[in-house]
């Protein structure tokens, strides 16, 4: 069946495939291989070729300035928009006008192809589920995603070689996931606070409807943000405790990619610890010292409270618009890996006085929604229908750089508005239509779409009646059209997106996906037994720094000639050749370990110490 | 379209039962597998029937529609009767603006002192309350009496229509901008009620129909 249409949930930190079962009516996630159903939105661009997923997250440390991470939010945006967070992400962004440019593995490309690698992983996993081709695919976005963002996701889309047949908002999926069985008919609030954003939608479930009232959010709040102002916490505490290796190693941490990258993903670990414990102890091992303390989740919930705050203006502002106070809120429904936050269910509570629901997997929800649209589209469930409306208000730029709004934020889509426009001069023969999106009055403070450049007849000022329609389809995208009526001619339009890629780009960069292939299943396995012993030689170097004076000359003079050979096997391609030597580095540190973590616990060290140390074994 | 009456007193759950059924008929969802020119027909459907409901669902939208209707049957194109408030509420109004300059001003200096802003603030209160009665007033008794009047009286009522929603666009675009001024605590819920993507807009934001832009190029 070639109208199969999956559902796919690109999320900043991860990514899912789902469909519904024909047999039960039901939505599954696609799980990979090996059982795993997310598939963290990693991708590295290796000197092999690139690497999606789990290999790629777990060389995040050690190929900072190749290894893309949170890319979604990069999607659609601009340099300016983007430089201030860029000064803490490890890759290199460059500078430039229009659309976001990456630097890495040796070229230069954009957040929709790297969100393609992707999207194309997910597209092969849901193709060898089915033992058949996939071409087409409901796609999640933040429902506060503007129009290039949601533009940007779909040309992504187009270059994994899927056609993507609807952009859905994800709290608008989730409730659809939601409303399969858990949701009886009122009104719901959904709150989904995932890694890289935030959103709040209010919706009307009746009759199988689902109308959105309202919609809410910040495209740049998250996970991603708690984990970055606990790293900098700690970033300070390391400074304070350890100041006298870092200046004797004259190491400034701050400027050590690695260990940023460390730091984050320890800081991200501890975070999801103190979700279900009271307390945690963070270790890390850095080259000349270890860092270690306790956290309490008190401790995080004070670093996170603003950020958590900042939700609840949106929230409220959401309520305001659908013409609602929090009492007329039926049921509230958490979605999103950082609603897991204790805090952030306290506060939710609060606000709208209600337990929120959780009883759907808060990570799997929005993929589970999706498909149930596919599924809707492909003709599947006739009784469900989701209204859906435009988060942001959409006008032109007229005379003293005043905004025209058109149509209003909220408003239901598919949603239409026309406009009449002249000219201002004698045989002018181009018309400037400058589209804006966003809720301030002056142009200059909204976000610019682009331009649409309208090229009619020579005729006198005032004369053409030109009308414009302005149609906001049911992805949220905007399609322009124009007419002269006198002539009754349709209007060339040319289109200048402002942060986006024009036909001829895309067309290219489906090329490049081509020429920049994936790395082969051979090669991928190779690449994973490089990093796993990548991993064992930064853990042997390191137990040899600590505890070289606790074993004898022999033992070290074993460990150092395992290492020297995995060094020369890794440079190397023979796949078991690293990991025979991987394993022969393993054993030979076995005594190691054991020593230091007697040492550790003797010196009431937390045995976690050496774990880490050493690695898991 | 909805197949109710043409009354400006809605039952609004059978509107929106309405609605919701028109909305499935006509959604680009149900006609995936149509050829791309009938898609594009259902989506333009489906946007009338959004932008419709969207107009009937608010009382005072419907209003506003329906003297855009009568004015649009009585007057050429081009020379619509801008809405005009009483004298005494413009003058009223004005005194406020220019308050709320000089307030302007001595912010810009400093802050605001306490005083002035107390006082802008129980105004404010005063406009949204005014407001409110406005709304209300439109929506109830003047929307059943037109319903219910004969065709001579309905000139009178436009007029009385036309002067409520000038009196609301002001108090509207008055209370916005005490609330600018004052900014904080209100802001979240200052900017929905008040803001200028409210069924209606206020009266320096739109003049007539249609835009006038477009440099000369080249
Ligand atoms: N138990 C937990 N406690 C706290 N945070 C958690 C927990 N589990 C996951 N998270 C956080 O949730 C975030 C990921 O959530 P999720 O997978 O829903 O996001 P996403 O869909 O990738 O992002 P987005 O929806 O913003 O694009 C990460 O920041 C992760 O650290
Ligand atoms: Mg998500």
């Amino acid at each position: 069946m070639s109208s199969r249409i999956i559902g796919i949930d690109l999320g900043t930190t991860n990514s899912l495939v789902a469909y519904v079962d024909e047999a039960t009516g039901l939505p599954r996630v696609i799980p990979d291989a090996d059982g795993r159903p997310l598939l963290p939105s990693v991708v590295a661009f290796t000197p092999d070729g690139i690497v999606v997923g789990e290999p790629a997250r777990r060389q995040l440390a050690r190929r900072p300035a190749d290894t893309v991470y949170s890319v979604k939010r990069l999607m659609g945006r601009g340099f300016e928009d983007v430089k201030d967070e860029a000064r803490y992400l490890p890759f290199r962004i460059l500078a430039g006008e229009g659309l976001v440019r990456l630097a890495v593995g040796g070229r230069e490309v954009t957040p929709p192809e790297v969100s393609a690698v992707v999207l194309k992983a997910l597209k092969e996993r849901a193709e060898r589920h089915f033992g058949e081709s996939v071409e087409k695919a409901v796609v999640t976005v933040p429902a506060y995603f503007n129009d290039a963002q949601r533009q940007a996701t779909k040309d992504a889309g187009r270059i994994a070689g899927l056609d993507v047949v609807r952009i859905v908002n994800e709290p608008t999926a989730a409730s659809l996931a939601y409303g399969l069985h858990r949701l009886s008919e009122g009104v719901v609030a959904v709150y989904d606070l995932g890694g890289g954003t935030f959103d709040v939608s209010i919706l009307r479930v009746k009759d199988g409807v689902f109308e959105v009232l309202a919609t809410n959010g910040d495209t740049h709040l998250g996970g991603d943000d708690f984990d970055r102002v606990l790293a900098l916490w700690l970033l300070e505490d390391i400074a304070a405790r350890h100041h006298t290796e870092l200046d004797r190693d004259c190491v400034d941490l701050a400027r050590d990619p690695e260990a940023m990258q460390e730091l984050r993903l320890a800081a991200e670990a501890a975070k999801i610890r103190l979700s279900s414990e009271e307390r945690t102890t963070l270790t890390l091992p850095f080259a000349g010292f270890t860092y270690r303390r306790e956290m309490t989740r008190a401790d995080l919930e004070r670093l996170v409270e603003p950020l958590v705050g900042r939700t609840l203006g949106p929230c409220r502002r959401a309520l305001a618009d659908a013409g609602l106070s929090a009492a007329d809120i039926d049921e509230v429904v958490l979605v999103g890996g950082s609603t897991r936050v204790p805090l952030v269910r306290r506060r939710v509570q609060e606000l709208f006085g209600k337990t929120p629901h959780s009883q759907l997997n808060p990570d799997e929800v929005v993929a589970l929604g999706a498909a149930v649209q596919a599924h809707i589209l492909a003709g599947g469930i006739t009784n469900m229908l989701l209204l859906d409306v435009t988060p942001l208000s959409l006008g032109i730029e007229s005379l003293g750089g005043i905004v025209n709004v058109l149509i209003p934020r909220n408003t239901t889509i598919p949603t239409s508005a026309r406009e009449m426009f002249t000219t201002s001069a004698d045989g002018q023969t181009l018309v400037d239509l400058h589209v804006l999106q966003g809720e301030r009055e002056l142009a200059k403070d909204c976000r610019s779409l682009g331009r649409f450049e309208l090229r009619i007849d020579p005729m006198p000022a005032g004369m053409p009646k030109i009308e414009v329609t302005f149609l906001i389809d049911a992805n949220g995208i905007l399609q322009v059209q124009a007419k002269e009526q006198r002539s009754d001619k349709a209007a060339s339009i040319e289109v200048k997106p402002t942060y986006g890629l024009n036909e001829a780009e895309v067309g290219r960069m489906i090329e490049d996906s081509f020429t920049y292939a994936e790395a082969d299943v051979e090669t991928r396995m190779l690449i994973e037994a490089r990093n796993e012993a990548d991993t064992v030689l930064v853990h042997a170097g390191r137990a040899l720094k600590q505890g070289a004076h606790l074993v004898d000359v022999a033992e070290r003079a074993a460990i150092e000639t395992a290492v020297a050979a995995l060094r020369a096997a890794r440079s190397g391609d023979d796949r078991d050749r690293i990991h025979e030597a991987t394993t022969a580095v393993n054993r030979a540190t076995e005594h190691l370990a054991e020593v230091l973590m007697d040492a550790a616990l003797k010196g009431a060290l937390g045995s976690r110490r050496a774990t880490e140390i050493l690695g898991e074994r | 379209m909805f197949g109710l009456p043409r009354k400006l007193v809605v039952d609004s759950a059978e509107l929106q039962r309405r609605f919701y059924a028109l909305a499935r008929e006509h959604h680009p969802d149900f006609h995936q597998a149509a050829p791309a020119e009938e898609r594009a027909r259902i989506e333009a459907t489906s946007a009338l029937v959004n932008a419709a409901y969207r107009t009937l669902r608010d009382p005072i939208a419907r209003v506003e529609y329906l003297v855009r209707l009568e004015e649009g049957r009585e007057t050429k194109e081009g020379d619509i009767d801008k809405p005009k408030a009483p004298p005494a509420l413009l003058q009223e109004m004005f005194e406020i603006q220019e308050a709320l300059a000089e307030a302007r001003s001595e912010a810009a200096k400093g802050a605001l002192d306490e005083t002035t802003r107390a006082t802008l603030a129980e105004q404010r209160e005063s406009l949204r309350a005014r407001l409110k009665d406005e709304e209300t007033r439109l929506a109830g008794p003047l929307s059943a009496r037109w319903d219910s009047a004969a065709p001579a009286e309905r000139p009178a009522i436009l007029a009385a229509f036309k002067e409520a929603l000038a009196t609301r666009a002001y108090l509207r675009t008055v209370s916005a901008d005490l609330t600018e001024t004052l900014g904080g605590d209100t802001e979240a819920f200052g900017r929905a009620i008040e803001g200028r993507h409210g069924s209606a807009e206020a009266p320096r934001t739109r003049g007539g129909m249609g835009g006038h832009i477009g440099a000369p190029h080249q």
